[in-house]
């Protein structure tokens, strides 16, 4: 199966993600579209590596992994606040910190 | 037949001089005294008030005797070796520019040496008794004394730039005298008045020896005036006009005449003093002093024959219809140095009679305004004149020698006006007969004010106020006036007694004998004939008539006099209007553009930020989308620039 294929894939996938990210509210669904961004960028990162025949797309993958699950420790707890202090964990409600 | 044996000596006057021995050492002395009696009576204050005035008087008189023993020393002198010079220190030393602080004693220096303290001393003496009510009497001495020490410095001095200095100094006593009673605010006023009109003139002095460095290398008089014939007519006009305009402004010439009225604010002695027998002559000193300038620039010359007489017949003018007996005598003051400066731009033919009628002026002058001190003692400080009336019933001495004044002014013979005066009218026609003519009319008004003068002081019924009872005033005041008085009747013909002041004055001021086309007797009974019809109209219109109480509404000549003949409206309208609207221009210009501009900047960026500020509006979103369209932005930058 051509290579390419699976950059397609992840570029669609980001795109969903990046869409996702920027129009809905909750908190929790745009965290599972940054998730899902990140693991576009993993599958780009994979499918370079085959198409290149090295191996450094995959090592980057194993960081991106990492930092993903650092970033949703951090994130969710602060999602977690956010939600017992305001009851909601709609991001546009969540604006004081402004001009 | 002349009368006079210079008439063939060279016409312009020498400036070489050896340096001071003997007792010519004692130069400086003649500054000191007065200068040591200020510092003490302004230093130790209150301390003094008790004897401090008798320290000035002091002070001023050992001024005097020294001025008379050099004086006497000098006569021993032949004529042409009468110039002494005083190194005292250098002053300015500049590569070659050097100015060193010199004194200087001529025969011009001297007889204005002798008229200042001889008449200072006098008035010293007067204003003991004058201001013997005023708690300030001290303070009085104290700026008297230094008027006396910058006057001296003034007439002194053997640079322009000294010169300055005394000449600065005159204008501070001025002003501290006008203002003597600065709790009255016309007083106040009219000594800054005073002091802003000279410095008009006294930017005109700077420029001058600015001029003077610029085209001699030089200030001193020697160097100055010994090099003048070689200047170009160009820079010689110059300076001329700009010591003109010093004269003008000093002498409250035309057109910076108008703080001498006002300055009648001060106490009478000062009056006397400073503003009719001393300072205000100090024009004429500078011109007669700078003759080789002038007598090398005709067109200067010209300038300053047209200023004398203008001011000589407004002069005259004001002083008919001023009701106030000090501003009517301030009024005649103007014209008679009038007279002065128009005998001093007449040249070589002028100069020796302008110093003259200068010394007789100082005299007559001194006697009237000492005589207006007693009258307005005797009468509760009332200057009206129209509230006078009668006052030779009980003031005899006072109507005497007033009555000697006002016949020195008016030319009668033997008083000295007759003298000086009439040599003057002899120059001018001499010079030309429309200049003469002025100076004709001129001692014909001259005759109708003073006779108006006096016909309402001292003539006519009593129109005293109820309050007022006229006495004479004491002998501490009555003997300086007095003396001047005999002074005014005698000097005369003391002084042109065998052309003594002229063969006096000739080696430094130079002399020309003036031709007339015609005899010299028709001019002197013609003159005197003018002068005693003037004087008789005066007498039938304020002697025979009553005296209104209040002043009539008159006709529209008089008006103008009575407002200084618009002098102060021509001032506020020419300088003082668009100077405020200048003035006030760059203050709109300064708070709208300049600041405008600064202002605006700050707030164009102000408002921006406070623009760019709300792109930062708190939804995650937002930021989202911005960072998504920068990434785009960045990424498509690169694949660009790939291609």
């Amino acid at each position: 199966m051509n290579p390419a294929n699976y950059l397609y894939l992840s570029a669609i996938l980001f795109s969903i993600g990046a869409v996702g990210v920027l129009v809905r509210r909750n908190a929790i669904v745009m965290f599972m579209c940054v998730e899902l961004m990140l693991n576009a960028c993993n599958l780009a990162f994979v499918s370079f590596s085959r198409i290149n025949g090295n191996l450094d797309g995959q090592v980057i993958a194993f960081f991106v992994m990492v930092v993903a699950a650092a970033e949703v420790v951090v994130g969710l707890a602060i999602i977690m606040t956010i939600f017992r202090t305001r009851r909601s964990a709609s991001v546009d409600e969540a604006n004081l910190l402004k001009y | 037949m002349s009368p006079f044996s210079g008439a063939l000596a060279p016409a312009a006057g020498e400036i070489s001089a050896r340096t001071a021995s003997g007792s010519f050492t004692q130069i400086w002395l003649l500054i000191a005294l007065p200068l040591l009696g200020a510092a003490i009576l302004l230093l130790l204050g209150r301390r003094t008030n008790a004897w401090g005035h008798w320290v000035g008087v002091l002070m001023s008189a050992g001024s005097f005797a020294i001025a008379v023993s050099l004086f006497l020393a000098m006569r021993q002198e032949s004529g042409g070796n009468r110039a002494f010079t005083q190194h005292l220190l250098q002053w300015i030393s500049v590569g070659t520019f050097q100015v060193p602080f010199d004194l200087r004693i001529d025969q011009l220096s001297m007889v204005f040496v002798l008229l200042i303290t001889g008449v200072g001393t006098l008035i010293h003496i007067y204003s003991v008794g004058y201001m013997s009510h005023d708690h300030d009497r001290r303070r009085f001495f104290g700026y008297l004394n230094l008027f006396v020490a910058a006057m001296l410095l003034l007439v002194l001095a053997d640079n322009y730039l000294v010169l300055y200095v005394g000449w600065e100094g005159v204008g501070l006593a001025s002003y501290l005298l006008i203002g003597f009673w600065f709790y009255k605010e016309t007083a106040a006023v009219a000594a800054k008045k005073a002091f802003v009109v000279n410095r008009v003139g006294d930017v005109g002095l700077s420029v001058a020896v600015m001029l003077m460095f610029v085209t001699f290398g030089s200030v001193t008089f020697e160097g100055v005036l010994g090099n003048a014939p070689k200047a170009s007519q160009t820079s010689l006009t110059l300076i001329g006009l700009a010591l003109l305009l010093a004269a003008c402004g000093k002498s409250a010439q035309f057109p910076l005449q108008s703080w001498l009225l006002d300055a009648m604010e001060g106490p009478t002695p000062v009056s006397a003093l400073i503003h009719a027998a001393t300072m205000v002559t100090a024009g004429v000193y500078l011109i007669a002093r700078s003759n080789a300038i002038f007598n090398a620039a005709p067109t200067a010359q010209t300038a300053v024959i047209v200023i004398g007489a203008i001011t000589l017949i407004m002069g005259a003018i004001i002083g008919c219809a001023k009701d106030d007996i000090k501003k009517a005598l301030a009024g005649s003051t103007m014209s008679q140095i009038g007279y002065m400066v128009l005998a001093a731009g007449l040249g070589p033919i002028g100069y020796v009679f302008a110093i003259f009628h200068l010394l007789t002026h100082g005299f007559f002058k001194a006697t009237m305004f000492l005589g207006a001190g007693s009258v307005m003692h005797g009468m509760n400080d009332q200057v009206n004149m129209r509230r006078f009336g009668a006052l030779r019933t009980v003031m005899v001495l006072t109507t005497i020698t007033f009555f000697a004044g006002y016949l020195a002014i008016l030319g009668i013979p033997p008083f000295a006006g007759f003298y000086s005066k009439d040599k003057i009218i002899e120059s001018a026609f001499a010079h030309s007969t429309l200049v003469g003519l002025v100076t004709l009319v001129g001692a014909a008004i001259t005759a109708f004010y003073m006779t108006r003068l006096v016909a309402m002081t001292f003539l006519g019924k009593a129109r005293w106020p109820d309050d007022a009872h006229p006495h004479e005033s004491p002998a501490m005041m009555m003997i300086p006036v007095s003396i001047l008085a005999v002074l005014s009747t005698v000097s005369g013909f003391l002084l042109l007694n065998n052309n003594w002041i002229v063969n006096w004055l000739e080696p430094v001021v130079g002399f020309e004998e003036p031709v007339l086309g015609f005899n010299v007797n028709i001019l002197q009974y013609g003159t005197l004939a003018v002068v005693l019809v003037s004087a008789a109209l005066g007498y039938v219109l304020y002697a025979r008539r009553p005296v209104p109480e209040v002043a009539p509404v008159g006709s529209l000549l008089t008006q103008a006099a009575r407002a200084d003949l618009y002098g102060d409206a021509v001032n506020e309208a020419v300088f003082m209007r668009p100077g405020q609207y200048l003035t006030r221009f760059l203050v709109w210009f300064d708070s709208r553009v300049v600041d405008g501009a600064v202002n605006g900047t700050a707030a164009l960026l102000g408002g921006l930020s406070g623009r760019a500020r709300r792109t930062q509006n708190g939804f995650t979103r937002s930021y989202a989308l911005t960072m998504l369209g920068g990434a785009a932005l960045v990424i498509a930058a690169l694949v660009l620039v790939r291609l």
